[in-house]
């Protein structure tokens, strides 16, 4: 039955799943270690400034608790929903990829979403410890937030098909980087900039924290790329040894 | 020789892509409950947005 051979979407789909769970919660770790210092070094200078009386709030969840569980379920939740998202645009995109293998394939997706939701948001909106940011700004801040991410995936689009356009490997790689800026040149022109960080916040604290949350995100899609491609590649791997099982059919 | 690790996908049907259009939006939905839901979503209050605090701070989520 050579229909066995073909992996269906579920079957994908529960690869990215559980690649996502993984690399998800091996982000938690790394964000446990090497972020939660920084946040709780700003939730310090945050309760420092809050004139008497107002820090007493008794706290939905306690410090503990978000820091650890919190935080693991936060990121492991946010792996799956990428895995998840991964897979689907693995199976969707696949035959338009111009690769013969699976894993540059899968692996360059996550490379893809890297760029585009990681690093092109990172450079325009870097992220903010507790005790930045206007909370009169969040909306906006939001919603510029959400079209800086559409627009890193628009400009990683825009590259891939102007790189298309040239047959030449060197004019390929030129047209792809170039259409990639064009777009992403544009975006930070047209979006609006915030400048929300108090004077006297510590600049090492703020440098310390904004990497330990790209370090987070990039263990997280580089662990999800690897892991989802690995699983495919497992696939693989069972279905040639299926395939070279002597045939015993009656 | 057989070609190296490459699997064949699933034709790309309207089916296919209709179920892969609902997925992912139930998958943005998940998302969402991280990063932005304040208890619309979830129906636990503050709760469920409270303890995932330092994640959403950490996925460079805008916040505060």
């Amino acid at each position: 039955m050579p229909l066995n051979h073909r992996p269906g979407y579920i079957q994908l789909l529960l690869r990215g799943l559980l690649a996502g769970l993984a690399a998800g919660l091996l982000a938690g770790g790394f964000a446990y270690l090497v972020g939660e210092p920084h946040i709780n070094a700003a939730i310090a200078i945050e309760e420092a400034a809050a004139p008497a009386g107002e820090t007493t709030d008794d706290p939905l969840v306690d410090r503990d608790v978000q820091s650890t569980a919190g935080l693991l379920l936060a990121t492991a939740l946010m792996g799956v929903a990428f895995g998840g998202i991964l897979a689907t645009a693995y199976t969707v995109l696949r035959r338009h990829l111009r690769t013969g293998s699976d894993t540059q394939a899968a692996f360059g997706l996550a490379g893809a979403a890297l760029t585009g939701i990681v690093l092109v948001p990172f450079l325009k909106y870097p992220p903010n410890p507790p005790a930045v940011g206007n909370p009169d700004t969040i909306d906006q801040r939001t919603y510029a937030w959400l079209a800086v991410v559409v627009l890193g995936l628009v400009a990683v689009w825009a590259g891939v098909l102007a790189a298309r356009t040239q047959s030449h490997q060197w004019r390929r790689a030129a047209a792809g980087t170039a259409a990639f800026l064009i777009v992403v040149t544009i975006a930070y022109t047209l979006l609006p900039t915030f400048r929300e960080v108090p004077a006297d916040f510590p600049a090492t604290l703020l440098w310390d924290f904004r990497i330990s949350s790209l370090g987070t995100q990039t263990v997280l899609w580089t662990a999800l790329g690897l892991t989802f491609a690995g699983l495919l590649s497992r696939l693989t791997t069972g279905h040639r040894q299926t395939a070279t099982e002597p045939v015993t059919t009656a | 020789m057989p070609k190296a690790q490459t699997l064949t996908t699933p034709a790309v049907s309207g089916k296919l892509l209709a179920t892969a259009a609902g997925f992912t939006g139930l998958m943005l939905l998940l998302a969402y409950l991280v990063a932005f839901d304040q208890g619309a979503l979830s129906q636990s209050g503050m709760y469920l947005h409270e303890l995932m605090h330092d994640g959403r701070h950490l996925l460079g989520v805008p916040c505060h």
